[in-house]
């Protein structure tokens, strides 16, 4: 038999050991999978009870809808993060060229690592910061903001005279943000083709006009993406906002009053603690739009960063 | 300032600013912004404030390298020169707030970083004095869990997509782990918090929840580390070891894997140093206590940083003492992890293997 079927490719003997360690590798794979099912499927069924019993006995609605508990909330868990965006944006950028295009190349590794330093402390450590040294540091700042240009309806009302405002708030989610926001600009501006700036910069171009060229056309996704995945941080950083904001809820745009719409992290780390019965259900159901959102906002970039990834071979 | 109206000697330098010229326009302007706010000072109206001097005087100086450049060296150079300054100046910002918090940290938290403090827990401590042993144990022990559950599965995953991943499945994996990075770190406590709920009835307080609830974030963090460093590991080593017959799994686990050991170390340090800092999944399912709980399957167990974030949210009658050691307890935290992270750096410079690039 075996003689004549010459051209018979020859397998590979099955051995136990490989057997079984390939399965565990498939095993710890879908193990991954499986969870974030699980968180899915254990958020939605722990809230179901905050829509099937009666809000008048739910001990933290108290007769609202769920909808009307949840809106006020998504708004400041968006504003606070879209304000940490603005603040942070222009910032990361500026520090991924300083790393990737200004710095003297033997410093840029270091200085990386010192941006990569921010991320490494916790955020509660942040939060205790933000409340005992930059609300007070900043809220002077707010005074002035708020006789000068207070006809802007952002700095309008009656300022806080604690410090602990939507803005202060922001300012430290921004910082939180900047290194993973910095860290991404920084690889596709390094991934931007060398070829195309040595020939920008042979034509004469300054090295302002070499990035402007060659490197920020070719980076735009990869900027866009760094911003997605700070929203997803921001939106998610609970402690930070805890600790120091002074929420109040409702909706509002001023920015520097004391009456502050709460974020949906901060309002579960604040409430979850004393919450019992149906109202346990109510927040791990904000927890589950929480997960949607951020999911959505992650998906989005990384969509983003996998679809530059494809062309991105030029260097 | 009249370089530019005089005949040119050499096409090639003429109209460029000395090559010190920003670093003594940078001194000019503070000190201008400097006297200003001196002479403010001395009128009475306003204290003078190095701060408000430094930070006027670099705005000025944005403002006068672009002018002085205008003038001499035209508009594409001015335009450079702006934006040079502009970045430059995005890093120093972003460089305040660290050296900010570390230095506040620092001169805040060794009021209280004594020896009591690492010896004591807060059973029966109202006002001064306790410590924070009890949280310290939590943490080191929920902490360990995670890692234990972690790892593996970590490991073992990034093994599925360098070495088996072929297809959807290894798509779908990677992508997922990408996205699960992002996950918010109190949807992690929730989750935990309801599987525990489901089998131990309603507000269960566990620190192996805590564990689980930490592993939920750490394991893409270990994932993304490990899948980098075995892609790193060259393909004609594992090629060699096939050749001498070696089944695949004895590769991986004695050719591929050693190789690698220094980088997995490092990553999975650094993943440590992430989630060792976790406040709010151990708020929602560790609880907090006053006492030392060494068991991780029964009662309540406190943490370093929700330690913190108690002593600094609910202040007792002696509202400085513990303020003082929410300050001891954050420059525990940030030390636990800057230790971690600058051990990691050193494992993965000194023992990474000569790859002969």
């Amino acid at each position: 038999m075996t003689a004549t079927t010459g051209t018979q490719r020859m397998r590979a003997k099955q051995r136990p050991g490989d057997r079984i360690f390939s399965s565990t590798a498939v095993g710890a794979g879908v193990i991954i999978l499986l969870t974030l099912a699980a968180v899915t499927i254990f958020l939605i069924v722990e809230s179901i009870p905050a829509f099937t019993t009666n809000p008048e006995e739910n001990p933290i609605l108290e007769g609202q809808s769920f909808l009307s508990y949840v809106a006020p909330l998504i708004f400041g868990t968006l504003y606070s993060s879209l304000i940490a965006l603005v603040l942070a944006t222009p910032l990361a950028i500026g520090i991924a060229l300083f790393i990737s295009h200004y710095a003297p190349r033997k410093l840029a590794q270091g200085l990386g690592y010192i941006i990569d330093l921010l991320a490494a402390v916790p955020s509660v450590v942040f939060g205790l910061w933000g409340g005992l040294v930059l609300a007070p540091l900043v809220q002077p700042l707010y005074v002035w903001l708020n006789e000068n240009l207070g006809w802007i309806p952002l700095f309008a009302g009656q300022v806080s005279a604690t410090g602990r405002t939507l803005a202060t708030a922001s300012i430290v989610l921004a910082v939180m943000v900047l290194p993973i926001m910095t860290a991404i600009c920084r690889e596709v501006f390094l991934q931007a083709p060398r070829l195309h700036e040595e020939a920008a910069l042979a034509l004469g171009a300054t090295r302002w006009e070499m990035i402007k060229m060659a490197v920020l056309p070719y980076a735009r996704g990869g900027i866009v993406s760094g911003m997605m995945l700070g929203l997803g941080r921001a939106l998610g950083e609970t402690m930070a906002v805890t600790m120091v904001l002074s929420a109040s809820g409702g909706v509002g745009f001023a920015i520097l009053t004391a009456s502050n719409p709460s974020t949906i992290p901060a309002n579960i780390a604040l409430s979850f603690p004393e919450a019992y019965g149906e109202g346990i259900s109510v927040l791990i159901a904000t927890g589950l739009v929480l997960f949607v959102v951020t999911f959505a906002v992650n998906a989005f970039a990384r969509y983003i960063v996998s679809r530059r990834k494809d062309f991105s071979g030029a260097n | 300032m009249s370089v530019a109206a005089t005949p040119v000697e050499n096409a090639l330098t003429s109209g460029r600013l000395p090559k010190l010229a920003p670093w003594g326009i940078l001194v000019a302007s503070w000190v201008a912004a400097a006297v200003v706010f001196g002479l403010l000072a001395a009128a009475g109206s306003t204290d003078f404030s190095l701060v408000a001097a430094i930070f006027w005087g670099t705005l000025l100086y944005v403002a006068a390298i672009f002018v002085v450049s205008l003038l001499i060296e035209g508009d594409r150079k001015a335009r450079d020169r702006f934006v040079t300054a502009l970045v430059v100046l995005a890093f120093v910002v972003a460089l305040l707030p660290l050296i900010s918090l570390v230095s506040t940290v620092l001169a805040n938290g060794l009021a209280r970083f004594d020896l009591q403090y690492f010896t004591y827990s807060m059973r029966n401590v109202v006002g001064a004095g306790g410590g924070a042993s009890h949280a310290i144990t939590g943490t080191l022990l929920m902490t360990i869990a995670a890692t234990v559950i972690s790892v593996p599965i970590g490991l073992m995953t990034s093994i599925y997509l360098v070495e088996y991943g072929r297809g959807h499945l290894a798509r779908a994996i990677t992508f997922l782990v990408d996205v699960m990075t992002g996950i918010p770190s109190i949807v992690a406590g929730l989750f935990a918090y309801a599987v525990f709920e489901l089998v131990f009835g309603p507000g269960i307080r566990l620190g192996i929840g805590g564990a689980i609830a930490l592993s939920v974030l750490m394991i893409p963090v270990v994932v993304r580390s490990s899948e980098e460093l075995l892609r790193l590991v060259p393909n004609e080593l594992r090629e060699a070891s096939y050749a001498l017959g070696v089944p695949k799994w004895a590769t991986i686990v004695k050719v591929v894997l050693p190789t690698s050991v220094a980088g997995l170390t490092t990553g999975v340090m650094l993943a440590i140093a992430r989630v060792i800092g976790e406040t709010a999944p151990l708020l929602i399912i560790a609880g907090f206590t006053q006492s030392l709980n060494t068991n991780l399957f029964d009662g309540r167990m406190q943490s370093l940083p929700v330690f913190v974030y108690q002593s600094y949210a609910n202040p007792g009658t002696d509202a400085q003492a513990y303020i003082d050691r929410a300050w001891a307890g954050a420059l525990t935290l940030i030390l636990i992890v800057m230790i971690l992270n600058l051990v990691a750096r050193l494992v993965a410079r000194f023992f990474a293997p000569k790859l002969g690039r």
